[in-house]
């Protein structure tokens, strides 16, 4: 048993903090404003008929009894409590019948496919350029890959997305300019579905493995750099063992522990981390549908979202926490 | 000017502050100059020029075909599909989002400071809660709180001051972090131990002994805080919640996303935009390094 009570309990307790904390946010931010969703909903619709019916006043008081608005604000967030501990998020304003959970349920799989892939794809590939900058015998060129790929990662993901549409979608014709599959085609599990999907998940993912391999990069190399001057490698290297097999199995091997901690913290970012680049691609993730919500101003798909992301984050976190000491045996949360 | 020589010869050997640097007088004298060109209260507001006219440097209307021999009108970087003139929105939205960024940054790193430098030092119950309060709040995505507190607050509201301020209420998280940890180790040297032993008190040793020894990670976490607001105010723009009249950089992606430019073949109306906010985040990026180097000697690479 490497963990200790006290330790998963305390942790345990922290993501529930989180996790409350987001939702207590989410209620009381949107209090505190001169706002009513309600009202402003109900304008609009009214409105359309070109003039405000007499009795709009009791229509909006009728509708806010319904919807319980006209209780004290500590009773509205002790049910509001009980709402999100049953999952339950409320309808969306502008789909009606659907739920914010349908909705979001709907977009969750293509978010969390993308940024479990890209994700591991730029530790990967950050990792292995960052250990051959730091090697003497590698090639020279990979002295120049760094400060490009640092200045990739220096500017925001969506913007560099942006760029390769104009490029490479738009120019070249060389993948589809946006969406999740194409229009008019129905989702099966057939091959040709799959590579329409991996086509068009390739743009958005190539934007995010470039502006997230550069932080791995540095990182490795500097862990690489130090690993050369112990004397474990120069121990094997007098061995006469090969070079690959040196740079493989003493080198990498040591130098990615470090890393390994970092791409736990990434992980947990799967579900929020795309938002922007999404919304560039009109990827159909929950970034797309923040942006869409927060243009109908659709309040209770805005606010479920952030809830579930936040509760993604939270719980992802935890379970990383719980691994970690799996991958590294050196690491123990047994108490002292 | 010995002073200076010295200077230049540290900027030789510290190459990542000086391309910083370097972006940064360019972007001051871009500014100062396009200001003189630009006229700031019109051309970076619609119906200032034609419509999705590409970069040209004597433009003609339909009507008037003759004004090339005349005086034809230029617009080097061309205008957008409402009639921006795209030179002005550069020169203008820059500035702009610099102020944002330096407003929310500057708020964020004095508050941040103050939680850090009060809670490392006075430790106990207020350590815990703000230990507890700066861990739940970094965890949280800050673009989703800004995303909550800007749609709650209505886009018509937002303006560029506005943004500063919603941007601010988030950028105390990192600063107060980094600077509670520097606090901590800091605490117990010999020299805060005179001072308690001197008399001094609490606010007073804060401020007069610790605070001079911080001053350059102040400064690296101020490039880092600006940064930060920076990333975050374009993001919240991008998404439609920014200071929709104002030209802002974020803004103007906004508008190249929503009104599809590139599809349309207005290339030059993404990459003004584009073009800029690479060069003022390589620049920050570039600086944030070199400050790096300046204010911790073990980072300066062994050569």
């Amino acid at each position: 048993m490497r963990y200790s009570w006290s330790f998963v309990i305390k942790r345990f307790g922290l993501m529930l903090l989180i996790i409350w904390s987001g939702a207590t946010l989410n209620f009381f931010i949107p209090k505190l404003t001169p706002r009513n969703p309600l009202r402003e909903k109900l304008l609009q619709e009214a409105s359309r008929g070109g003039y405000i019916p007499p009795g709009f006043e009791e229509m909006v008081q009728a509708y806010e009894a319904k919807f319980g608005l006209d209780r004290s604000v500590w009773q509205q967030y002790l049910s509001y409590v009980q709402d999100m501990l049953r999952g339950d998020l409320g309808f969306s304003i502008s789909n009606y019948p659907k739920t914010v959970w349908e909705l979001i349920l709907e977009g969750l799989p293509w978010t969390i496919g993308l940024l479990i892939t890209t994700t591991l794809a730029a530790f990967l590939i950050g990792s292995l350029l960052g250990a051959l900058m730091a090697w003497p015998k590698a090639s020279k060129l990979f002295r120049y890959v760094l400060p490009t790929l640092l200045i990739f990662g220096a500017v925001p993901a969506y913007v560099i997305a942006l760029t390769l549409i104009y490029f490479i979608a738009f120019r070249l014709h060389l993948l589809p300019i946006g969406g999740g599959h194409s229009i008019g085609v129905l989702p099966s599990w057939n091959m040709t579905f799959i590579l329409d999907i991996l086509q068009h998940a390739l743009l958005p993912a190539l934007a995010l493995v470039l502006a997230g391999s550069g932080g791995w990069a540095i990182g490795m190399r500097g862990m690489m750099v130090t690993i050369q001057g112990e004397d474990y490698m120069t121990f094997a290297e007098a061995k006469g063992l090969k070079n690959w097999r040196l740079f493989y199995r003493y080198g990498v091997r040591n130098a990615l522990l470090p890393q390994v901690t970092g791409l736990a913290l990434a992980l947990s970012f799967i579900v929020s981390g795309s938002v922007l680049v999404e919304l560039v691609m009109g990827y159909p993730g929950i970034g797309t549908l923040l942006a869409r919500s927060i243009n109908q101003l659709d309040y209770f798909m805005i606010y479920g979202i952030v809830f579930v992301i936040i509760t993604g984050i939270a719980i992802t976190m935890f379970i990383m926490d719980m691994i970690y000491p799996l991958l590294d045996p050196r690491i123990s949360y047994e108490s002292k | 000017m010995e002073r200076l020589k010295l200077s230049l010869r540290y900027l030789r050997r510290n190459t990542s502050l000086a391309i910083g640097l370097g972006i940064l007088v360019f972007l001051v004298l871009f500014t100062i100059i396009g200001y003189m060109v630009i006229d700031p209260l019109i051309d970076p507001y619609p119906l200032a020029g034609p419509a999705s006219t590409a970069p040209t440097l004597n433009y003609c209307p339909r009507t008037d075909p003759e004004c090339e021999k005349t005086e034809p009108k230029a617009y080097i970087f061309g205008t957008d599909a409402q009639g921006r003139d795209l030179l002005g929105v550069a020169v203008a939205g820059t500035w702009m989002t610099v102020q944002i960024g330096l407003m929310a940054g500057i708020i964020g790193l004095g508050f941040g400071a103050f939680l850090g430098f009060t809670s490392a030092f006075y430790g106990g119950w207020y350590d815990m809660i703000v230990r507890w309060a700066v861990d739940v709040m970094l965890t949280v995505p800050g673009l989703l709180l800004l995303v909550v507190i800007a749609s709650s607050l209505g886009n018509q509201t937002i303006t560029v001051t506005g943004m500063g301020l919603i941007i601010a209420s988030i950028a105390w998280r990192g600063p107060a972090r980094v600077i509670r940890s520097q606090v901590l180790s800091m605490r117990e040297r010999p020299y805060v131990m005179m001072a308690r032993l001197n008399g001094m008190g609490g606010m007073s040793i804060i401020f007069r002994e610790m605070m001079p020894n911080l001053l350059p990670y102040l400064g690296a976490g101020l490039v880092d805080a600006v940064t930060a607001a920076i990333f975050a105010s374009m993001g919240l723009a991008a998404l439609g919640l920014g200071p929709l009249r104002e030209p802002t950089l974020g803004v103007t992606i906004y508008w190249v996303i929503n009104q599809s430019a590139f599809l349309r073949g207005l290339w030059w109306w993404g990459a003004v935009p584009i073009v800029i906010v690479a060069l003022v985040f390589v620049m920050l990026f570039q600086i944030s390094i070199g400050l790096d180097e300046v204010a911790n000697p073990r980072v300066r690479r062994s050569q």
